[in-house]
This record gives structure tokens, sequence and C-alpha cells, in this order.
């Protein structure tokens, strides 16, 4: 494996563990940026620009976003620090971390038990923009059409949910 | 050599040159010594544009308001540069004690790196692109959108409230805005068929007769060419939509704790951000580097493009002279109420102009309904407010 | 191992941490970012299968990895949106201290 391939694992999975071990809240949200941007460099290494570029559109500039501003409107008058009873973590968070771990000591397990089997390096057609245009109105046009109603509900729902609700009289 | 052509010649110049650079390097490495040396171009001639457009913009804006600008460095204060390049990397580097040290020193880092790699796509002359990629426009905009983090880790680190307040008045004007500066362009990609920005270029790089195929020149594409243009002047934050950092009300906004050539390095970000959104403009509505009339191509390609992207910096210039700013809430209203509904409608006019094929009644149909649709939400806007007529009083 | 393996043991790794902070954490939003890590995982396993896989040029797991961008956006504004709501009312994003359904 190349070189750049272990770096850009390294890159993700350090945001990743950042992420999640980080005290500060925006600390947490900046280091899952790290996250998305390694991922989106892991895209463009399997030549799949598109997914890249949208990663880094979608996630980048507009989660990572809402995650930053979510912080900010929910952060107690005097944030300390550290929360209030010195703990990041709840009180089981034995138990998850087991759960997890076991989590990847399965999928790794699938995973390496296949290996054989999975194909290797094979060659890339070349993959247009053009291609992916006539995709999305051809054979995905119901799914396009479906993604766009979600997002339309989503959007009006997000808004209600956290507009400021008037006062009862 | 007598057969040589000169015009020719002088527009491929640069592409000439770095082929005779690379052939003193071995075969293997000579694609990366094109890159490098494309990079250096890049890097040269931006931030030098950059200390030439401070300059012009200091004075453009004295002579706008009656007096002169900078003129005591050099032949008419064209050195002004020069004194502020030094004063800002002699200046002391001022940290607030309880400042985020690491995202202090980040922030303007990431932004000049997202910036910097919008130039990567810009074909800034016949041939010459850095990286002609399938997918560039998109590329570009991603780059845009990564920008809006590193504003927000510079106005929070600061632990100013200040700053944080700018940081996220500057963050929401830059999503709102993202829309339509996104759906203008898909007007572009619609007619042009590709997302790749040379591609783009060489479909408006015919003439009829002397009048060349600038997609500014149809209905539908001036009115993207507006809206686009109000976008990029709120996506870099300039005046009129510069309340972020508007000098009179909010300190400096997000890089008030910013000193010495930490600043310089956010003033830099900001002025290379409006070139590439120029760029951008100029290749998308203006034709990139093609002439304006078919007589004038002798002059070189790059040459146009350059005096078009000089010609928007002078449009930013003038109208940071001339418009007052926008208040927060009037900005967002602006960006959600009408310059959204109007791109959404120019995509839907965009379509109608394709559909109905050659002739001149695409044309007047599709103005009609631009100039109705403008009439009307103008009206609609201005129904609840009542204004008094103005009456002016002049010192006598 | 091939390159399919390495791919798809990152996203594992990355899924599972994101399954342990989603998990461990006592602050709604940091689960909401795990959840986003995880649905990034998944992401980069159905990009490493199109791209390795028998028919690349169908587009299918790039079409897939695109749609589950777009869901897991919208998710993240819907999610983000009650968490705020919530913290208006409770004044707390603290996952143990909201140990109650009374309102």
């Amino acid at each position: 494996m190349s070189p750049i391939f272990y770096l850009l694992a390294a890159i993700t999975v350090a945001g990743g563990l950042a992420t999640v071990l980080l005290k500060n809240l925006v600390h947490c949200a900046l280091a899952v940026t790290i996250a998305f941007l390694g991922l989106a460099l892991l895209f463009l290494s399997l030549d799949a620009q598109f997914a890249g570029f949208v990663q880094i559109l979608v996630y980048i500039g507009a989660v990572a976003i809402l995650v930053v501003f979510a912080i900010l409107l929910t952060r107690e008058a005097e944030v300390p620090e550290s929360s209030p009873a010195g703990r990041v973590f709840s009180k089981t968070w034995l138990t998850g971390l087991v759960i997890a771990a076991a989590v990847f000591a399965m999928l790794g397990w699938a995973v390496l038990q296949s290996a054989q089997a999975l194909p290797n390096e094979t060659a890339m057609p070349a993959v247009s923009v053009r291609d992916i245009g006539n995709a999305l109105v051809g054979r995905y046009v119901l799914p396009l059409e479906i993604v766009a109603l979600l997002l339309t509900a989503a959007t009006i729902g997000a808004v209600i949910v956290a507009m400021h609700e008037k006062e009862a009289k | 050599m007598s057969g040589m052509n000169v015009p020719a010649t002088i527009d491929q110049i640069f592409i000439l040159f770095t082929d005779w650079v690379a052939h003193f390097f071995p075969a293997a490495i000579r694609p990366i010594v094109g890159v490098v040396l494309g990079v250096i171009g890049i890097i040269s001639v931006f931030p030098g544009l950059f200390a030439l457009t401070t300059v012009f913009e200091r004075k453009g804006l004295g002579r706008m308001q009656n007096r002169y600008g900078p003129n005591r460095v050099g032949p008419f204060g064209f050195f002004q540069p020069v004194a502020d390049g030094i004063k800002a990397l002699t200046k002391e580097d001022v940290v607030p004690f309880r400042a985020d040290g690491v995202l202090h020193f980040l922030a303007p880092v990431v932004l000049l790196a997202a910036v910097f790699m919008g130039f990567a796509i810009l074909p800034v002359g016949r041939n010459m692109v850095l990286v002609d990629m399938d997918a560039g426009l998109l590329f570009f905009f991603a780059m845009g959108a990564s920008t809006e983090l590193s504003v927000f880790m510079a106005g929070w680190s600061s632990r100013n409230k200040y700053s944080l307040l700018g940081a996220m008045r500057a963050v929401a004007q830059m999503i709102s805005y993202e829309i339509p500066l996104l759906l203008s362009s898909v007007v572009v990609i619609m007619v042009a068929g590709t997302l790749s920005l040379p591609k783009i270029v060489e479909a408006q790089a015919g003439y009829t007769g002397i009048w060349p195929h600038w997609y500014v020149f149809t209905p539908w594409g001036l009115a993207a060419f507006l809206m686009f243009g109000i976008a990029a002047t709120s996506e870099t934050n300039r005046s009129p939509f510069d309340l972020p950092e508007g000098e009179s009300e909010l300190v400096a906004g997000y890089f008030t704790e910013y000193s010495g050539f930490k600043f310089a390095i956010f003033f830099i970000a900001e002025y290379l951000a409006m070139f590439s959104m120029s760029g951008i403009a100029t290749t998308l509505f203006l034709g990139g580097w093609s002439a304006p009339l078919s007589f004038l191509n002798v002059l070189p390609s790059w040459f146009w493009f350059f005096s078009k992207v000089m010609c928007f910096i002078f449009i930013f210039i003038w109208v940071r002279g001339t418009l007052p700013r926008l208040r927060q809430d009037q900005l967002m209203n602006f960006a959600w109420k009408f310059v959204l509904p109007f791109t959404l409608l120019d995509l839907f006019v965009t379509a109608l102009w394709r559909f109905m094929g050659e002739g001149w009644a695409r044309w007047i149909v599709c103005s009609a309904i631009l100039i109705a649709a403008y009439v009307a939400m103008g009206r609609v806007g201005m129904f609840r407010k009542n204004f008094a007529h103005r009456r002016y009083r002049y010192a006598e | 191992m091939t390159p399919l393996a390495a791919y798809l043991m990152v996203a594992a790794l990355l899924f599972a941490i994101g399954l342990a902070g989603a998990l461990t954490r006592r602050n709604a939003i940091l689960v909401l970012i795990g959840i986003e890590l995880m649905l990034n995982a998944a992401n980069l396993n159905l990009i490493a299968f199109w791209r390795y896989g028998p028919h690349p040029e169908l587009l299918t797991g790039m079409m897939f990895a695109i749609f589950s961008i777009a869901v897991a956006a919208a998710e993240a504004a819907v999610g983000l949106g009650l968490v705020i709501s919530i913290y208006r009312h409770a004044r707390t994003t603290d996952l143990e201290q909201m140990n109650r359904m009374k309102g």
C-alpha cells in the first residue's frame, strides 16, 4: 500500500480519535472536520472525484458549521473548560467501549478472513461528471426526487423545531 | 524564423518558457517541474496583484471621497505596499492570554491555504491552467466552503465577544450567499454542458461578426452575472456587505485580536478570495481569456484575462466607495427573499432559452420574464415601506 | 493485504471510533457527531467497494454514497435542531440529566 494511503488513513483515524477524546466541544467539532477532510482525500485516492468534492462541500462546508453553531447556541452562561462534574464521559463508558471494541473486532475479523477473496487492483474506467449527471436523471431519478422531497421536509422540520415558540397567552 | 506568428508566440510565452526550463531536467520529473513552475507563477503573480490592488483601492477610495490617497511613498504613492509590508512584518505579534493558542495560529494559515487552492483551476490564458479537472468548478466551490470554517476558528479562538459576534455574522452571511453563488453558476454549467473551466471558456470563444459569444450578453447570462456579482461581493465580505468586519461597528470583527503578520495574512486572503471570485466570474460569464472584439485577438489571452479581472476589482472598489453598508438583517433578507428566488427563476429561464431553439423569439420571451420578475419583486419588496420624499440640504 | 481490505479496515476502525463516541460521551451534540462519523465510515465502505468491485462503470457505489451524504446532512440538521430545542427547555445538553419523560 502506498505511503499516501497510510498518511491519509492516519489523519482520518487521528481526527476521529481526537473527536471522541477531547474535552472542549469546539475542539471536538474541529477534529471531526479533520476526519471529514481525511475521508474526502481518501475518496479522491479512490478515483471518486465527485464524491470527494461533494464530501468537502457538504460535510466541511455545511455539517461542520451546523455543529459549531449548535455548540455555540447551547453553551451554558459561564462555560468552564470541563463539564461541571469534571467528567466528559458518562458513567457507563466502559460498556460503550467494550461494545465498540466488539463491533470493531467482528468487522476486522470479517475483512481479514475474506482478504484472499477480495478483488485486487483493477483498472478504473474514467468516470466523468457527465456520466454521473446522466445516471442521476436516468437510472437514479426516483432516488433523486425522493431525496429532494426529504431535504425539503428536513429543512422545514428543522426550522419549525428550532424556532422560538410563541408565548402561550 | 520569419514565418513565426508573433502574437501566438507572445500568447503562449509562458508555456514555451515552462517547456524550455523543463528540458533541463530528466524526462521522468518533467511534469512535476511544469506543475512547480505553475505554482511558483501563481504564488508570485497573485500576491503581486494584491500589492497593486491595495494601493489602487486606497487611492481610488480617496479620489471618490475627494481626497488624495497615499502619495508619499514612491512615485504617486505606488510603493505604499512595500511600506505596509514592512510594517506588518515588524509589528509585535500579540496573542491574548486566554486565547486558544493552536486555533489562533492555525486560522489564518487554513484560510490562506484554502484560498490559494482556488487558483488551481483558473484558466489564465489559452492552455494556461494549472490543473484541468473534470469537476473543476465543484472543486472551486468546495474550497470556498472551507474558508467559512477558518473564519469561525479565528473569531472563536480569540475569546473576545466582538470577535465571536463578527465571526458568527460572517459565517451566517457566507452560508446564505453561497446558494445564489452556486445556482447562478449552475446556469452556465447547464448551457456549456461541462464543469471544466477551460471548456467553459472555449464554449464562449466564438464570434458572430465581431461580437463575442460571451454568456453575459444573453438575458439569462446578464441576470446570473449580476446575482453572481452580488453573491461574490458578499462571500468575500466586501462592502456593502462588510458588516462582519465593519470598521465602525465591530472594531474589526473576527480579526480584532490579530496583529502584525497574521493580520496581513487575513488581509491577503480576503483580497486573494476577491481575485479568485473575479477570475471565476470572468471565466463563467465574460468569456475568460477571449478578446471582446474578434480583431483584438492579436493581444495575448492572459492580457485579456487580467484586464477583465482588474475591471472587476475596479467595480468592487467603486461599489465600496459608493454604497452604504447593509445591516445584518437587511443583508439576510436580501439574500433569501430577493437573490435566491431570482436565481431560481433564472434557472427556469435558461432552460426555456435552451428549449426554444435559435431565433429572436427566445430573446424577447426570456428578457420579458426576467424584467417582469425583477420589477415585481422590487415592487413587492417596497410595498410596505413608507419612505418620505427626501429633501436635500446643502451647505451654502 | 489487498488495497480493498486496507480501506475496509480503516472504515471499520472509524465506525468503531464513532460508535464509541456516540455511546460514551455525555453531551448530546457529541453523540450526533459520532453518528456522522459512523455514516462517513459507511460511505468509505461504499466507495471502496465501488472502486474495486465488478462493475464500476455502473456508478452504483458512488450514487449510493452521494445520496447517503445528502441524507446524513438532512439528518444532522434535524438532529441539531432537536438538540437546540431541548436545550431551550431543559437548559442543559447533558444526556445523563435527561432521564425523565416528564416535560
